[in-house]
């Protein structure tokens, strides 16, 4: 039979039955479409995680104290105090890819205005802190190198610890005094909100101190917890990465084939290295949906055998006719092949219009990737043809005698 | 591959249908059941052979054979020159679609569809015609059994004498050398079934070769040989030399009274 009429004698078994062709579907519909929502989902949130990243700065170096950790093995604290005044002092001496560098000495706690309180973060940072990050201030200056030397008790916060303190995030908090850990800071400056970043940390709960000042009069440290540095431009940080990693193998005296005892990590490795989480997460997303569209082709097989059985008779009558057992299996799986492509076809509609959803009412980041529709699609056909197999070969091997008996 | 009768008296005819000594064994558990014992015979293009029997003679076995639907345990079956006995499923298949005309007591026509159709479907499964040949074919075999004015109705809306003409018309779709009719007045009433018989007999002045499986011997009388078997053997093969119409028995019927 000629695959128009295949495809003629397929529609009508289809739409002969619409309830029970629509029930077989239906798993298809929904497996295809939590795939592709699925994958939108993963797809979308990847893509905004790297517009966040991109907005501190491609060229972002950050240097942080301790071999590169492996399988979570616990270091030695005092590996944790590798990076020192020193080291700062090379590199704003010597490094010649880096434009901006500042040291950083974090402490949390609770920061206090009159009556109210919250919990934050203090960042001790250069002054050139704000312009490695691409920050900026909405109101006030920010400090200076002079602050920076007499430890000065300025600060520059985020809104949200505006809105803690003062009862309004767009309170003119500019010369008003917080405490932290009973120290009081007078603050100079209010950065521009950022709000949340995208794995949920609030940017804008963060109070900016000179780093003298959290050393040596929050956390009496005599490391930096982090230098942070700016390369010249994005293409240059790998060089620039080579360049800090020889200053500060020199500073710290590192043998030939010791381990460096502190870690850089650019931006672009930071991506990576969120993207690939992202990665993992969305496989095994679309491998839980993947399952669904399994179960889906075994509820097609059951139906097909339905049908077959069904039929028994008039695929007796067409073989009496002259159809060979390849007509039969043909009929059959073209069958299962409509079934499940129609599935495919309103799954992807379906999953359209469920990640139009989650972008426009859920506010999810989401991106149908087009690669998603095509691989459903084709996973649709082969599931055709894989659960269609079975029963159409039951068909195809009937012995004409007994279907045409078959009552 | 014969073309010459060896019956004195007759015209040469090509033999249609030859059957050399067919036997066909069943295995049902541990019993062997022989429901054909050496079966021989010749049938000529353009006879109207009735095969009679009672149930458990082997006439169902005798007419999946003629059919090509099952193949001898021994013994050989040519039908139309060709030897079936060593022939392949599919090979089997195509011969059906091109030889034979098959035609049930339940008609088996497909559900929901129409009259053209039904006659189209075998040859759907013949590459050689195109759509509208083979449109233009059951349009003409069904105006040959006299349903010209009901091609597009449905099987569900035509009356059993009404489906039985569409399943005469599609045994006929394909020119076949042979029709098989099995018990094909089974299912109808006795008014219906001699308008069936009539369209046989009037297929059968038309030169076509038939085969009528049966066990009510009254149809005998209507076609040119009665074959009659027992036990899986044949008990009787004899000419008809007195014919009956099938249209005169029509109308001596008594006329139906609710008309």
């Amino acid at each position: 039979m000629s695959i128009i009429n295949l495809l003629k004698v397929a529609m009508t078994a289809i739409l002969s039955n619409k309830f029970r062709s629509f029930l077989s579907m239906l798993g298809i519909i929904i497996g295809v479409a939590a795939v592709i929502i699925m994958m939108a989902i993963g797809q979308g949130s990847k893509e905004s995680v790297r517009a966040e990243l991109s907005k501190m700065g491609t060229n972002l170096l950050t240097i942080r104290p301790g071999a590169e950790r492996r399988g979570g093995v616990r270091q030695d604290p005092s590996a944790m105090q590798t990076l020192k005044p020193a080291d700062y002092e090379s590199i704003l001496k010597e490094a010649i890819l880096v434009t901006k560098v500042s040291p950083e000495v974090t402490s949390s706690g609770q920061v206090i205005h009159g009556a109210n309180n919250t919990n934050s973060t203090v960042y001790g940072e250069s002054p050139e802190y704000l312009d490695i990050k691409l920050w900026q201030l909405k109101d006030g200056i920010c400090f200076n190198e002079e602050d920076v030397r007499k430890s000065a008790k300025v600060c520059v916060v985020g809104t949200t610890v505006v809105e803690e303190l003062f009862g309004d995030k767009n309170y003119d908090a500019v010369g008003k005094t917080i405490r932290f850990k009973s120290i009081p800071f007078r603050i100079i400056g209010i950065l521009k909100s950022k709000g949340y970043n995208n794995w949920g940390m609030d940017q804008d709960n963060v109070i900016i101190a000179p780093y003298t000042t959290v050393m040596k009069r929050i956390s009496a440290q005599t490391y930096y917890n982090s230098i942070v540095v700016s390369a010249i431009s994005e293409e240059l940080s790998e060089k620039a990465t080579e360049e800090l990693t020889e200053i500060l193998r020199r500073n710290h005296k590192i043998k030939e084939d010791a381990e460096n005892d502190f870690t850089i990590r650019s931006q672009q490795e930071m991506m990576e290295t969120m993207s690939s989480t992202m990665d993992t997460i969305t496989v095994i997303l679309v491998v839980a949906a993947a399952f669904s569209l399994l179960v889906a082709g075994i509820g097609i097989m059951n139906i097909m055998l339905v049908s077959v059985t069904e039929r028994t008779k008039e695929i007796g009558l067409r073989m009496s006719v002259g159809a060979r057992g390849i007509d039969i299996m043909s009929q059959f799986l073209i069958e299962s092949i409509l079934i499940s492509l129609t599935g495919a076809l309103l799954g992807i509609g379906l999953g359209y219009g469920g990640s139009w959803l989650a972008r426009t009412v859920f506010m999810l980041p989401s991106d149908v990737p087009l690669w998603s529709v095509s691989v459903s699609f084709c996973v649709c056909a082969f599931i055709g043809i894989f659960f269609g197999y079975l029963p159409a070969r039951k068909a195809a091997r009937m012995d004409p005698i007994e279907a045409l008996r078959y009552e | 591959m014969q073309t010459s009768d060896t019956n004195a008296g007759s015209s040469p005819r090509k033999v249609v249908i030859e059957l050399q000594d067919v036997r066909r064994e069943f295995r049902v558990g541990s019993e062997i059941v022989k429901a054909l014992r050496g079966v021989s015979f010749k049938i000529h293009e353009g006879e109207f052979v009735t095969i009679m029997g009672t149930s458990g003679s082997g006439k169902s076995t005798l007419l999946n054979q003629l059919g090509c639907l099952d193949t001898p345990t021994s013994g050989e079956y040519i039908l139309d020159g060709t030897p079936v006995r060593r022939m392949k499923r599919s090979e089997r298949a195509v011969l059906r679609n091109r030889k034979i005309g098959f035609i049930f007591q339940n008609y088996n026509l497909l559900a929901k569809t129409t009259a053209v159709e039904n006659v189209e479907l075998p040859l759907m499964y013949n590459k050689t015609y195109s759509a509208k040949q083979r449109r233009a074919a059951a349009i003409d075999a069904l105006k040959a059994v006299g349903l010209g004015d009901r091609l597009d109705h449905k099987s569900n809306q035509m009356s059993g004498g009404q489906m039985q003409r569409v399943a005469i018309a599609r045994a006929l779709v394909n020119n076949p050398a042979v029709i098989l009719a099995d018990e094909a007045t089974g299912n109808l009433d006795t008014r219906t079934s001699f308008e069936i018989l009539c369209l046989f007999q009037k297929l059968h002045r038309q030169g076509r070769t038939i085969i009528f499986v049966t066990h009510n011997p009254e149809i005998a009388q209507y076609s040119s040989r009665n074959i009659m078997l027992r036990d899986g053997k044949i008990r009787e093969d004899v000419e008809n030399h007195n014919i009956l119409s099938a249209a005169e028995a029509l109308a001596a019927l008594p006329k139906p009274q609710d008309d």
